[in-house]
């Protein structure tokens, strides 16, 4: 009895510590506070993003007429699309090529390389794709929105590769050898054995490189050209002139789709157990 | 059977990883197996048995010597141009297909026509009688059903040779038994030539032509199982494959097959094969079955304290020592009138039968 009362107390829980609930509570508190503030005030009826005056959809109905609002969304969706699929493409390339290769000099240089856009401060990358971007536009004259593609695609990759080299690290190496056993060629054993498996992982990068690229300010906004305003850039455009829960109502919109599309990922991974 | 040679390896090593990291996980290994025989590589753990496998299926290249199958040179082939399947110990199947469309992926990959596919899956289906469970997914069948679906699989392309890497390790007893008599069925059925690896000693024995017994990447005897455990040539085989005793003998002459030789008692025994000692000293295995207890001294070869008496159900062990120091187990088959004539402590005399000593080469 006092032995397993002793090992009790002496148990490490990190609940039982001083000011646990009240930090906890607080980080939350600064975390999603502002966020259910901003989606409450825009059913604000007045045009005050900060003083409440009763219920409605006027915002939303505002910015749903709003063609510039429409032309920065249909832009963001473009970019987001392309820039999602091509990063998750490349992302899975270099995922085999880094787990389903003979281990080989470089490798962790490679991984490092792959993840940069995790590592080098985003406004680095910003001014270095501005400056490079400005020569080709010198050069070719094309003004098209495939820099912007071109510049999401790459900072997409890393959070495309991640669940992907991870869905890959934890497949059964073997199934792959039976199928090579079976006269399968590399591309066969891939199509027919490895993509069936690796599908909810790339799915999973697919979905995380759809909402980064939907989320990004800073890059976009030194890249882009005018008229190419993305539903960020276009909002931080908004805050320079007099603001309204308009902003409020755009922000809710993306944040619903962000949230559907994060839980989307977790489901998967919930039921492939990853 | 035919005497013609399947596979042929031809002193191959294998060596894992550089510099002081390397392991030598096959060391110079020869080996002629048979077209059509069921051949085992039996050794202790870690003795290189799955690696020889994975050299012959093409997922490691050796690092020196070549194999050859049907005397042509595979050595440079990628697996899936090689006329060989696997049956892997965790099985392996296709989590995201159907047992028909495991069976049937082999196939699929020649590029066999549909009906063609679907009529060899069928008759694989039947041939491991899993008929029933064709469109179950594999993870809704048991263990031993997944063996079976393994092994249709690996069967369905017709290969020349097939891999079996301890596939029963998995299964419980009753369900192992029953599955080493399909295999040997299989196997005579087809007529394919198994290449079978096992550390079980038991299973290696009945199930196979021949074996080759294997220890630290090397092979050190190849045989049939009688062969093998009748004249272990070193003493690792012996020690390996059955329960041995181990003694140290005189060499008094060697004819040409024959060896005479003195016990540490001073009796003489003879023994098959000629013997090679520098020093004078043999080292000669005995396998306690064919040896008797007796109370006739000039009749004993050796003679030693009984320690222990143990009953086993079908034998009687008797744990003796020898006056020199040695322990010797005597092991006789219990009859409906045998009592129990010998008890610890006494002094009993040791018949060796005729043709029981085995010259060791080490
Ligand atoms: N890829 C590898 N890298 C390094 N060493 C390896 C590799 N594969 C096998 N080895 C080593 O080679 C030796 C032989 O291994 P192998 O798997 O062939 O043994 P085994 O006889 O099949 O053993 P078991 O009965 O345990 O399956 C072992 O010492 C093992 O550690
Ligand atoms: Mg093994």
């Amino acid at each position: 009895m006092e032995n397993s009362l002793s090992t009790r107390r002496n148990q490490f829980s990190v609940f039982k510590q001083p000011g646990f609930t009240i930090i906890a509570l607080a980080c939350f508190i600064v975390l999603y506070m502002p966020i259910v503030v901003l989606v409450v005030y825009s059913f604000n009826s007045g045009t005050s993003p900060a003083k409440w005056d009763g219920f409605s959809l006027q915002w939303y109905a505002a910015a749903w007429n709003n063609s510039a609002v429409k032309t920065a969304t249909l832009i963001s969706i473009i970019v987001a699309c392309q820039a999602s699929l091509y990063a998750t493409i490349l992302a899975t390339m270099a995922a085999m090529g880094t787990t389903r290769t003979r281990p080989y000099r470089g490798q962790n240089v490679i991984y490092a390389l792959v993840n940069q856009p995790l590592m080098v401060p985003e406004i680095v990358t910003a001014v270095a794709l501005l400056i490079c971007f400005a020569v080709i536009k010198e050069l070719t004259d094309y003004r098209g929105l495939a820099y912007l593609v071109l510049s999401h695609t790459a900072f997409c990759i890393p959070f495309a590769y991640l669940p992907i080299r991870a869905r890959l690290e934890g497949m059964d190496r073997t199934l792959e050898l039976a199928a090579a056993d079976l006269y399968a060629n590399s591309w066969q054993s891939f199509r027919r054995v490895t993509l069936p498996q690796l599908w909810p992982g790339i799915l999973a990068g697919a979905m995380l490189a759809f909402v980064i690229s939907l989320d990004d300010v800073v890059i976009t906004e030194f890249v882009k050209a005018p008229g190419q305003d993305t539903l960020p850039t276009y909002m931080l455009g908004q805050l320079r002139r007099a603001i309204t829960p308009e902003i409020n109502a755009i922000s809710t919109a993306l944040l619903l789709i962000s949230a559907i599309l994060a839980l989307f990922v977790f489901l998967l991974g919930r039921k492939h157990g990853n | 059977m035919s005497d013609s040679v399947s596979v042929a390896i031809h002193g191959v090593s294998k060596v894992f990883g550089h510099d002081r990291n390397a392991v030598t996980a096959l060391d110079d290994v020869s080996l002629d197996i048979r077209e059509g025989e069921f051949f085992t590589l039996l050794g202790p753990s870690g003795c290189g048995k799955t690696t020889l496998l994975r050299l012959i299926a093409g997922f490691e290249h050796p690092t020196r010597g070549h194999i050859d199958l049907h005397g042509e040179e595979i050595s440079h082939l990628p697996p899936y141009r090689r006329p060989v399947n696997t049956v892997f110990q965790s099985y392996a199947l296709f989590p995201h297909m159907t047992v028909a469309e495991n069976i049937g992926f082999g196939l699929e990959m020649q590029g066999k026509s549909k009906e063609e596919t679907t009529s060899t899956v069928g008759e694989m289906l039947r041939l491991v009688q899993m008929e029933d469970l064709a469109d179950r997914r594999t993870d809704q069948i048991s263990g031993g059903q997944q063996q079976r679906v393994a092994l249709a699989r690996a069967l369905a392309p017709r290969p020349r040779v097939l891999l079996l890497d301890e596939p029963l390790s998995a299964l419980d007893y009753k369900l192992r038994k029953g599955m080493q008599i399909e295999l040997k069925r299989l196997q005579n059925e087809t007529g394919i030539t198994f290449i079978f690896v096992t550390h079980d000693q038991e299973e290696a024995l009945t199930m196979s032509d021949r074996l080759a017994v294997m220890s630290q990447g090397k092979v050190l005897q190849v045989g049939a199982p009688r062969e093998i455990y009748a004249h272990p040539a070193v003493r690792f085989v012996a020690d390996f494959i059955g329960d041995t005793n181990f003694l140290d003998a005189e060499l008094l002459e060697i004819e040409r097959d024959r060896t005479e030789l003195k016990l540490p008692s001073g009796k003489p025994v003879s023994a098959r094969g000629a013997a090679r000692s520098v020093d004078g000293k043999v080292h000669i295995a005995v396998r306690p079955e064919q040896t008797t207890l007796t109370r006739d001294a000039d009749a004993a070869h050796l003679e030693g304290h009984i320690d222990n008496v143990v009953y086993s159900g079908t034998d009687t062990h008797y744990h003796i020592t020898l006056p020199g120091g040695e322990s010797f187990v005597v092991r006789t088959q219990n009859r409906g009138d045998s009592g129990d004539e010998w008890q610890a402590g006494q002094t009993a005399g040791i018949v060796i039968e005729p043709g029981a000593v085995q010259i060791l080469a080490d």
